[in-house]
């Protein structure tokens, strides 16, 4: 990691870090677990929350082409916790390695999701806030903002990495699930905190269907019933200055997720470019585990009984 | 703006971790002070209700639906469904009178107030194929063999 720290903090980090390989090398290989049915958008969200109780530990991988500038592979883990029914908090640690270039860790996010009406409806809105605190040179491209473009991440790390961003990020989230198929629909708001930047929109569209709607008798991991297709749509709609599609980039994004039964999760998503401002290709791919009642276990930690 | 130094991360995330127990400690003292979630039952929609459970009987769906149940319900619910801290048992005489439209609802609705989730992202028929193995249960109060 390129982060340049004081001798303390570095410490710190380090002693941080070996207790989080801990930590994740326990959860991984002793914890009981229970497999969810993860969608397999990577930037869209539907409106199903973590179940609550439950942390689910995600690691997500894009490698991006970059014309002017060296190709990249950008990374980053989100621990997910479903604090109640209606309630999903995140955190997310972005870094990217630039071929050629760099490895610097590039921000944190902090996000939540809340539930807006009890019941299903035929659409379920959810509402998502997020913060987040990331240099220019982080690439996850988590979303696709205003008037990103790739033209952005051309400069080296070194440079990229002077800029640092503070935004509040809001987005509804719409969602409807109608005979196996899910549709959802994400418009997407940005405010970098600094008063003289301006709001942001974007979207994000996707759907997905199962492979097979119906189990099998049988605990089976290349069965249909453990695979979900789908597609995403996503771009920048410009700003308060400017809104509109002129000078935004959009991306086209088939992806597939697959479900297995020992609780790990599978993600690939391969993005086109839509336009000259899109880099050409982003490749997506995750895991993911998910720990059922890990909120119990830290409830106990600090006293509760069983 | 100032940028947060990198060595407060660990502290940011203690501090989540104790709002989290605190959130657990408040949600299960919530949850005893609320009905039971039980009387979710009684607010389902009479048309919903009278839904016919397609699978009614079949014994393999029912073993399809015992294995969604496990991936799924039994974390909450427990492995037998008796109940956990979590979930309520769903072997009671209350889940024995539901109809088969009755539990699908929940299924799908969830009673998200009281900590279940909705379920309606699992397909039609895989809800389906849990209610006949919740009912199956509830007939023989044996578990059909999970494989």
């Amino acid at each position: 990691m390129a982060v340049r720290l004081s001798i303390p903090g570095a410490r710190l980090f380090g002693r941080f870090r070996f207790c989080s390989f801990l930590l994740l090398i326990w959860l991984l290989f002793s914890y009981r677990s229970s497999s969810a049915q993860e969608s397999p958008y990577i930037v869209t969200y539907d409106h199903y929350l973590e179940e609550p109780g439950s942390l689910e530990v995600e690691y997500f991988s894009t490698f991006g082409t970059q014309r002017g500038g060296n190709d990249f592979h950008a990374f980053w883990t989100e621990f997910e916790y479903g604090t109640t029914a209606w309630w999903t908090t995140e955190f997310y640690l972005d870094g990217q390695t630039t071929f050629s270039d760099s490895t610097p860790f590039t921000g944190f996010r902090v996000e939540n999701r809340v539930r807006l009406l009890d019941r299903e409806h035929f659409v379920n809105p959810v509402l998502y806030v997020e913060y987040e605190q990331t240099s220019a040179a982080d690439k996850i491209l988590k979303e696709v903002e205003g008037h990103d473009a790739e033209s952005d991440f051309a400069e080296p790390n070194s440079a990229l990495r002077k800029e640092h961003d503070h935004e509040l990020e809001l987005k509804l989230l719409l969602s409807s699930t109608f005979k196996g198929w899910n549709v959802a629909l994400n418009p997407i708001f940005t405010k970098n905190l600094s008063p003289s930047e301006p709001w942001e929109f974007a979207y994000a569209v996707g759907a997905s269907h199962p492979l097979a709607l119906k189990a099998l008798p049988d605990r089976c991991n290349f069965c249909r019933e453990n695979f979900i297709a789908g597609i995403e749509m996503y771009g920048g709609l410009g700003d308060t200055h400017s809104l509109g599609l002129p000078n935004t980039s959009h991306y086209l994004a088939p992806a597939v997720a697959w479900n297995l039964p020992s609780d790990w999760t599978f993600r690939l998503s391969s993005g086109f470019g839509l336009n000259n401002n899109s880099h050409r290709l982003l490749l997506r791919w995750g895991i993911s585990r998910e720990f059922s009642g890990f909120g119990e276990l830290v409830r106990r930690l600090f006293g509760g009984h069983a | 703006m100032k940028r947060l130094p990198m060595k407060l991360i660990p502290l940011l995330i203690a501090a989540c971790v104790v709002c989290l127990a605190l959130a657990q400690k408040d949600e299960s003292a919530q949850r005893k002070h609320k009905p039971s979630t039980y009387e979710a039952l009684a607010e389902v929609p009479q048309k919903a209700r009278s839904r016919t459970n397609p699978f009614e009987g079949n014994a393999s769906e029912a073993t399809a639906g015992g294995k969604l149940f496990e991936q799924h319900c039994a974390e909450c619910h427990g492995p037998k469904a008796g109940g956990t801290r979590q979930g309520p048992s769903l072997l009671r005489t209350e889940m024995q009178q539901a109809t088969p439209g009755t539990l699908f609802w929940i299924l799908t609705n969830g009673v998200v107030r009281q900590g279940m989730p909705v379920w309606s992202k699992l397909p039609e028929q895989e809800r389906w194929q849990i209610v006949t193995f919740l009912r199956s249960i509830n007939t023989h109060r044996t578990t059909p063999e999970i494989k």
